[in-house]
């Protein structure tokens, strides 16, 4: 086990290496030049060009410049935006945002998804089983955005109950509906995934075993069915972590949220090639952190599952 | 078993219901409205956007920056918000005999926010930190026409002071420009022109992050991506004094949540629309007695550049001209926000004269008279970043040119600003491309030089008329402020008999307030004029 989560760990690097580097070219290697809006409808006066220019080394070849970004990335320097704030403040201002909504999204659609999943997948084909089904197909067809915004205008606008956009502390209160748009999609597969898997699993063997030992129902359903059911679920989530840290670009823009998904928005919108690979780099690092929580979950669920 | 299933499903129910009901937050729009005095000791936001540069007033030339840095600096000369005319603001006098030499004394007993007087060495320094090239500040051109310029703002300047800039006494230094220009005194309004502190220049980067400036408001802090807070100064002693306490200007990613927000008057005021609320005139119902209507200084423009084979042909420039039904396309395409523009200087500014530009009317009858003459043959294009709402109104202008003249026209996007700026500067337009212009300061000179010198910034036609740099070079020259306006008109008169640029439309600058604000207008700049703004007192 121990060896599994060395060679994991020792995974990251080629890893780190190859998407810091894909980002990195990506932003600062499209063709064009960085400084031709910055100025208005007048072109930049060559000493401002010039200095920029040599601040963000941009007259070395990408590979020189990637490796100088390295360089101060491993002494703790995530680099400077052109407006020159630091991307590492930036990054500390907006993680624990970003987290708290990827969270309470993680906590609705799981709570909510997994419920529906369970109560459906046990019960079979009926009303409420059609309900789910309507209502999970609906919400999957739903772009977020479309989800964010109307959320927004008919509870925010329209009635009032919420307001338009999260405020500067983006207290938990305040980040529940944003939540709702941002675990909407998901909570619709974490559902039909749950009620797909209970539903075949309910007749597997072992659970004919426990109820013929006499097991009472909960136990059954609590500990047999849902350990096994619950394996396909949890791997949706982890992903799903992942992608709710730095995915959340659409929500966190229609909720003014200051989060991870907006700064990588501006940082593209701009040519910010500093903020989009600081950021890119820690979501890889914490994509990674979650697949592999997420793979040794699975042994301790399921004792089959092992890694030697 | 049935009946603890139902309960299941009835709680998975009160569960979804109550994790709504909690979001409940502190909403609830209040709806005061002010009776009579204004509340002095209130906070008021304004919709902002993340600054693009350093908070250095001489890096800072767009919205975003402007918003905050503007009322934490007083230049030495304001606009009033509603004619734009330019009065003394740190200025005590400005005088000149010949518009070369300028004698500038300015007000005694004024602080920086830190408490050190505003002295006119921290002019002199300031102006001289900016046109430093070794400082690579975006405005550092402003400076250009005082002597000593091009020796200072090479990358590594041999010299640390422009000769033309003499501190005479605490209060009081000459400015002598390489020639003769009789728009300075006008143009030293433009935020790089602000004093800096002796604290900036002893380390401009921790300035950066804390502005001291000598204006109305001063900064109190900023997040990234978040806000900028500013706070009433109150030994203030100008005349643009606010009326109110504290200032937010919150960052947005988005108008519209912007939008929605001023709707339910939790943000104070936004200084531009977003497109979803101009489509189909929405923003007039949405807004009522809210909306704010400006007067901006700026002026839209199709660039026909010299250099496309077959554009340099002055008959062809008259069809597409009076092709273009500019009337109507602001009514329905930009629902009143813009309207039709007749000549190349804005209203409101001194020396516009209505109908300069003959050839800026509809007139498709006319229009196919010059175009049959042009003998010109192929499709016309129009290009122009697509963002921003500015597609709309060109493929209109497109449309109209199609049905008047009968030609192919079409509209060929740019990704954004910045691609679109790099394909004008490296003069690789294929067609005609949208030259919009927003004018620094308000003076006529500020539309002229810049667009139709031959060596003019942002010339994108790449006009060259010896004529008319003769009579701009000569009215720059004039130091009589209304002969020199003469001599700018004649050279306007010239420029619309060449067309080099065609004008279309002009913003009117629509913006918005919330119920809480009494008054609060738009300066021609775009900005909410912060001296103005006023809250109505609970």
């Amino acid at each position: 086990m121990s060896q599994y989560i060395l060679r994991r760990l020792l995974q990251l690097i080629p890893v780190f290496f190859g998407t810091t580097f894909l980002i990195y070219a990506l932003v600062w290697a499209v063709p064009g030049d960085p400084f031709a809006g910055k100025c208005g409808q007048v072109a930049c006066p060559p000493a401002y060009v010039e200095m920029m220019t040599a601040k963000f080394n941009l007259d070395d070849s990408i590979f020189v410049q990637y490796f100088k970004y390295l360089g101060n990335l491993f002494t703790g320097d995530w680099g400077e935006t052109f407006n020159g704030v630091s991307v590492g403040e930036l990054i500390g201002n907006a993680y624990p945002v970003t987290v708290r909504l990827a969270l309470i999204a993680v906590a609705i659609e799981a709570i909510i998804g997994l419920s529906a999943g369970i109560l459906t997948g046990l019960r079979g084909k009926g009303f409420l089983d059609n309900l789910v089904l309507m209502s999970t197909t609906f919400l999957i067809s739903v772009p977020v955005f479309v989800t964010a915004i109307v959320l927004q205008i008919i509870l925010g606008s329209e009635l009032g109950i919420i307001d338009a956009s999260v405020s500067e502390d983006a207290t938990v209160g305040e980040l529940i509906v944003p939540g709702i748009a941002l675990g909407s999609l998901s909570m619709a597969y974490i559902a039909r995934l749950t009620r797909t898997s209970i539903a075949e699993n309910r007749h597997a063997d072992y659970v004919r075993t426990a109820v013929a030992k006499g097991q009472p129902r909960s136990r059954v359903v609590g500990v047999h069915l849902l350990r096994n059911s619950v394996i396909p679920v949890l791997t949706f989530i982890g992903t799903d972590i992942g992608a709710l840290m730095g995915g959340a670009i659409v929500t966190e823009g229609v909720f003014n949220i200051n989060g991870i998904g907006g700064l990588i928005f501006r940082g593209i919108q701009n040519r910010e090639g500093a903020t989009v690979t600081g950021v890119v780099v820690l979501l890889v690092m914490v994509y990674l952190l979650v697949s592999l929580t997420v793979d040794l979950l699975y042994a301790v669920l399921d004792p089959r599952i092992r890694y030697d | 078993m049935r009946a603890s299933r139902g309960f299941w499903g009835a709680t998975a129910v009160v569960a979804t219901a109550a994790l709504l009901l909690t979001a409940c937050g502190g909403g609830g729009s209040k709806e005061d409205k002010g009776s009579g005095a204004a509340d002095a000791n209130a906070a008021v936001s304004v919709y902002g956007t993340e600054p693009e540069n350093t908070l250095i007033p001489a890096n800072t030339n767009e919205l975003g920056g402007s918003k905050a840095l503007k009322p934490v600096f007083s230049a030495l000369i304001g606009y009033k918000s509603d004619t734009a005319e330019p009065y003394n603001l740190m200025a005590e006098s400005i005088t000149t005999t010949d518009s070369k030499v300028f004698d500038i004394k300015i007000k005694k007993g004024w602080k920086f926010h830190d408490g050190t007087e505003v002295k006119a060495k921290n002019f002199v320094d300031a102006w001289n930190y900016s046109a430093n090239g070794k400082n690579g500040m975006q405005n550092a051109s402003f400076f250009e026409q005082i002597q000593g310029y091009d020796e200072i703002s090479v990358k590594e300047p041999a010299v640390k002071e422009m000769s033309g800039l003499k501190v005479v006494g605490d209060h009081e230094f000459q400015v002598t420009l390489k020639g003769p220009f009789s728009v300075f005194a006008t143009k030293i309004g433009y935020l790089a022109f602000a004093p800096l502190p002796d604290k900036f220049f002893a380390d401009p980067e921790a300035f950066a992050k804390a502005p001291i400036g000598n204006g109305p408001l001063k900064f109190v802090s900023r997040t990234p991506n978040q806000n900028m807070k500013l706070t009433r100064y109150d030994e203030y002693q100008g005349e643009d004094k606010v009326k109110f306490k504290d200032l937010e200007v919150r960052i947005y990613t988005s108008q519209e949540t912007a939008y929605q927000d001023l709707l339910s008057n939790r943000l104070d005021f936004m200084e531009a629309l977003p497109p979803a609320a101009k489509a189909g005139g929405k923003y007039k119902t949405d807004l009522g007695e809210r909306l704010v209507e400006g007067n901006l200084l700026g002026i839209s423009a199709l660039a026909i550049p010299y250099y496309v084979p077959g554009y340099n042909n002055l008959d062809l420039r008259k069809a597409i001209s009076l092709a273009i039904d500019r009337e109507q396309i602001v009514k329905t395409v930009m629902n009143d926000t813009y309207s039709p523009a007749d000549g190349y200087v804005s209203r409101g500014i001194e020396g516009y004269r209505p109908g300069v530009c003959e050839f800026c009317k509809f007139d498709p009858v006319k229009a196919k008279e010059f175009w049959a003459k042009s003998g010109y043959t192929g499709k016309l294009t129009i290009a122009s970043n697509a963002d921003g709402g500015r597609k709309e109104p060109l493929v209109a202008a497109c449309n109209s040119i199609k049905n008047a003249l009968g030609v192919e026209c079409d509209f060929v996007p740019a990704t954004d600003f910045g691609q679109w700026r790099s394909i004008v500067n490296g003069r690789q337009l294929t067609g005609m491309g949208r030259s919009d212009w927003s004018a620094d300061y308000p003076s006529i000179e500020n539309y002229l030089n810049p667009r139709y010198k031959s060596t003019g910034s942002s010339n994108d036609s790449t006009y060259n008329s010896p004529a008319v740099d003769a009579l701009l070079q000569q009215a720059d020259q004039t130091a009589d402020k209304a002969a020199a306006i003469k001599l700018y008109q004649q050279a306007e008169d010239l420029i619309a008999k060449d067309l080099p640029q065609i004008p279309v439309w002009e913003e009117k600058g629509v913006g918005g307030k919330s119920n809480r604000l009494k008054v609060a207008k738009l300066d021609f700049g775009r900005l909410a004029d912060y001296s103005s703004i006023e809250v109505a007192a609970k």
